[in-house]
């Protein structure tokens, strides 16, 4: 690519499991608010293109664009709802601002799942309907993908359980230095392999709980950034794929889309030895394993390995590759749509030195990788660098 | 821009109430002919853009994951966008970007919408789309706001019944020559005018019936063309816009929004005329006074004059600037998202000389389509040329 | 489409064939509840309304009084600054004489519904609403209307906490 993207202005909530105070709407304009300030920018003159990614059922409306411009002050501009997590989204918008078209375009993402009452019924309608919901309506919780995909990739692997319930202390334990955390806690791997079995072999704490919470970027080209006189991270390769929709045929062991998507942002960065290069990532972990899958598949450790190294403190905030400092969605919360946005959110923060108590020395360039969550095979990869 | 974008491609299944396909299976149809007749496969494709309107209808929360491999997704970057009724035009905008961009050289875009899942009618869906706290509570159909939208638009411009009805008849006629049409007929102001009320000034007549449809479209980057055709139909300018949520503290007489857009695709396609530089034109016509409204906030005649072209017989196919040669939602059905085909799609047909019985006489070189949604608040816009 | 493509898929199913069982399907209903926080702006309306009152927002920048009330004016994209109640009466921007309800069935009454712009706030601040105590080919845009309330002892803050409008009268 010939132009550079950066992001120049990031704005945050802090991530909790209920927040009664504030709607929707306040809580998109609150960390909007945030974003603009950050990257010294008036939304109503200076944005090119507004993008928020949202899906309808988590949101409780059947068309939710039409609730996004007001609070992100974005009326009567170029809007657009993607329908999938934030790091799709900053993917949009750094190829809009690829074409030449925008200079400046803003990316939210946000849940209010703490509004949905039915959560489980609403994940349940994600199902293939004529093949696999009926199955669902007899009683199954569609977490059971997740515990048979554990099942298959442990067998696969070698990974063991304990070495599971290792990634769930250590977020828990990076999210005690990330104030915006909602489930932060200092715990041993007994507690989580004595933790209720809920989909075996998963337990009640391999399972990231759900947040609220919103995250907003603003991106901008590298001569607007230098207008802004800001000093962005820059956006150095994305990517983006699905494996298949049909449960029957995916790969229970492998994180396909993972693999896919990381070749392609690899390819885009010219990174061939992507463990020499990438010093630190913010992986999807809404199940303790996936941690491991996805390291897995972006190459960032072999295949097999992803259960000794975590043992062995290789992904700890001191270790070789620092991995989900922000304390990931085990420790920050699953704020499902806006979870790739918060990822990529600790990795530009890591980047400007900006991460407070977890603040990794010397880091140039970081990964973030999002998950879309049961029952699917899609998932994104953006890498930035300083 | 980085590339110059050519459309290459195109197909649509039938557009009936009730099809018996199902949504992946309609994608599978639209993808298959678009492939073909551009002489491709799906090896071919580097991307793929799915457009799809409330999950509600197909009754799949995230459906955009479902739909993916009948819309050759399987193993590759997928991204779903999503701007109610908007999207028609707005996934083809998605897919240029895509392109245009230098992110992929050929990038399949499919939209579907399968609306006889949703029972008992498709517009129970539709109640969803309402503020929760200020209008839902009044339990409104979707009717209403359509017909206040008319209703102010009659009373700005003093226009009658009998000169919206005209759009009706025209477009039914000209959907006789569609041979995917649901509703072609030879019928009068009179039918119209004596058709049922469904919520005064709409009468049953005035309105495009839900339907089940898909469509496909191959976007390629100008690097590839020659390599697949010797005729494409380039896209020259894109543009979308959003207005306010509170669609009860907007003055309804004149789509802002679609003006916005329009000035935007127009400034990038170089087009300071559109009256005289514009020789057909796709206007979204979901009821009849929309593509008045529309044409207006097209910027093609004066505020009020649409029903007077109209009148005149200057939107007939055979007229001085051809409004819906396709036959339109009205004429050929309106499966939302799937509107693409009579949209965007038609308009390359037409520009590309294929359109068959529907061929607007004198070469047409410039064309533009348009799309429509959220609250009455959303407008995409697409200028293409050959 | 074209003169190419001969044949276009998709095949056809009438009402008929569903309601004789010669179509295979499956059925699900999806169990979807929601409980929105209102927050700031929507919380104090909902209260007042339950007090007989209606309360909008003014923004000292624009010095737009916003009605429904918001925390946010979306034009100048910064806090809205103070509260401001308005009058209950207003003038029709445009209405509709609906014969539909909202799953689209048929009802005899039909019901009259529009969109207000409230007195004392800012030119096209509008509600929608119910009009009632007018016949329907009376009924025009313009015109000037009025709040009916419920009862106190009725009211639970919500928009239906006004039964509907009826001509002023004037
Ligand atoms: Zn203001």
């Amino acid at each position: 690519m010939s132009k550079k993207v950066g992001v120049v202005g990031v704005g945050y909530t802090g991530f909790s499991s209920v927040t009664p105070d504030v709607s929707w709407k306040e809580i998109m304009f609150q960390a909007a608010n945030r974003a603009y300030h950050d990257a010294g920018i008036d939304p109503r003159k200076d944005v090119d293109s507004f993008i928020t990614c949202a899906e309808d059922y988590w949101e409780g409306f059947s068309i939710f664009d039409e609730f996004v411009p007001d609070q992100l002050g974005s009326v009567l501009r170029p809007t657009c709802t993607v329908t999938a997590d934030g790091l799709y989204g900053l993917i949009n918008g750094y190829m809009q601002i690829l074409t030449g078209l925008m200079d400046i375009v803003v990316v939210e993402a946000h849940s209010k799942i703490s509004d949905l009452l039915t959560y489980n019924d609403v994940l349940s309608f994600a199902i293939d309907p004529v093949f696999n919901r009926p199955l669902i309506d007899l009683g199954a919780h569609p977490y059971y993908i997740a515990g048979m995909e554990m099942k298959r990739y442990m067998s696969e692997t070698g990974t063991t359980e304990e070495q599971c319930a290792e990634v769930v202390r250590k977020n828990k334990l990076n999210a005690m230095s990330n104030p915006s955390a909602g489930y932060e806690a200092k715990i041993n791997i007994e507690d989580v392999l004595s933790s209720e079995e809920l989909f075996a072999p998963l337990k009640r704490l391999d399972i990231s709980p759900l947040a609220d919470g919103c995250v907003v970027f603003v991106l901008a080209s590298e001569e607007a950034a230098k207008k802004l006189a800001h000093d962005p991270i820059w956006i150095k390769g994305v990517g983006w794929a699905s494996e298949t929709s049909w449960l029957e045929n995916k790969e229970w062991g492998r994180a396909v889309y993972a693999e896919l998507a990381s070749r392609q942002a690899y390819k885009m960065a010219n990174i061939t030895y992507p463990k020499k290069v990438i010093d630190f990532a913010e992986v999807d972990d809404k199940f303790s394993y996936k941690e491991l899958q996805h390291l897995e598949a972006l190459g960032l450790c072999r295949r097999g390995e992803a259960g000794k190294s975590v043992e062995e403190g290789a992904f700890d905030v001191d270790g070789v590759l620092p991995v989900n400092t922000s304390g990931g969605l085990l420790g920050v919360g699953n704020t499902l749509e806006a979870s790739g946005l918060q990822k990529g959110l600790e990795v530009v923060l890591q980047l400007r030195k900006d991460a407070g108590g977890r603040k990794l020395p010397d880091v140039e360039c970081g990964l973030a990788q999002s998950w879309r969550g049961v029952p699917t095979t899609s998932g994104a990869v953006a890498i930035f660098e300083v | 821009m980085v590339k110059d974008v050519a459309v290459i491609g195109a197909g649509m299944t039938i557009f009936r109430r009730r099809l018996k396909e199902t949504g992946k299976e309609m994608c599978f149809e639209a993808t298959k002919m678009a492939l073909d007749s551009a002489g491709m496969t799906l090896k071919d494709v580097d991307t793929v853009v799915m457009g799809s309107a409330p999950d509600a209808f197909d009754g799949i929360h995230m459906k955009g994951e479902n739909l993916l491999d009948g819309a050759g997704g399987y193993h590759k970057p997928y991204m779903r966008v999503f701007t109610g009724g908007g999207t028609g035009v707005f996934a083809p905008i998605a897919g240029w970007w895509h392109v245009a961009s230098g992110m992929s050289d050929v990038c399949l875009v499919v939209c579907e919408e399968k609306m006889s899942s949703c029972y008992p009618h498709p517009q129970s869906a539709f109640a969803h789309i309402w503020d929760p706290i200020i209008d839902r509570p009044l339990k409104p159909n979707l009717m209403w706001i359509f017909a206040m939208e008319m209703n102010r638009y009659m009373h700005a411009h003093n226009v009658s019944k009998e000169d919206i009805a005209l759009v009706a008849v025209k477009n039914k006629k000209n959907a006789l020559d569609h041979p995917c049409a649901q509703l072609g007929a030879n019928i009068t102001v009179d039918d119209v005018l004596n058709s049922e009320v469904i919520a005064w000034p709409v009468n049953l007549l005035d309105v495009s019936p839900p339907s089940d449809g898909a469509a496909a479209m191959l976007l390629v980057s100008e690097d590839v063309v020659s390599n697949h055709t010797d005729n494409p139909v380039w896209i020259e300018g894109v543009g979308w816009s959003i207005d306010s949520t509170m669609w009860t503290n907007r003055d309804l007489s004149f789509p802002q929004y679609v003006a916005k857009a329009a000035k935007m695709a127009y400034k990038m396609a170089r087009i300071d005329n559109p009256r005289r530089q514009i020789d057909v034109v796709e206007p979204y016509d979901p009821f009849d006074y929309k593509e008045l409204h529309h044409l207006e906030g097209l910027l093609l005649c004066d505020k009020g004059e649409a029903p007077v072209l109209t009148r005149e017989g200057v939107t007939q196919r055979d007229g001085d600037l051809p409004c819906c040669p396709s036959g339109g939602l009205l004429g050929v059905g309106n499966p939302i998202a799937a509107t693409m085909a009579v949209k965007t799609c038609e308009i390359y047909w037409q520009l590309s000389g294929q359109a068959g019985k529907r061929q607007v006489p004198g070469d047409p070189r410039t064309g533009v389509c348009q799309a429509w949604g959220d609250l009455m608040q959303y407008g995409s816009v697409m200028v293409m040329r050959s | 489409m074209t003169e190419n493509i001969k044949k276009f898929y998709g095949e056809e199913l009438s009402r008929k064939q569903i309601s004789d069982g010669k179509i295979t399907i499956v059925e699900h209903s999806p169990k979807v509840k929601y409980a929105w926080s209102c927050g700031e702006a929507m919380s104090r309306f909902l209260n007042e309304l339950k007090e007989g009152k209606l309360i909008g927002r003014k923004c000292n920048k624009c010095n737009r009084i916003l009605f429904p009330p918001r925390m946010f004016c979306e034009q100048c994209f910064k806090a809205t600054n103070e509260w401001v109640y308005i009058k209950d009466t207003g003038r029709i921007m445009t209405y509709s004489i609906s014969y539909v309800d909202t799953h689209a069935r048929r009802i005899k009454k039909p019901i009259l519904v529009g969109v207000i712009a409230m007195d004392g706030a800012s030119k096209n601040m509008g509600i929608m609403h119910y009009f009632d105590e007018v016949k329907s080919d009376k009924i025009k845009i313009d015109m000037r209307v009025k709040a009916v309330w419920k009862r106190k002892e009725e009211r639970e803050g919500a928009i239906t906490d006004i039964k509907y409008f009826k001509p002023l009268g004037e």
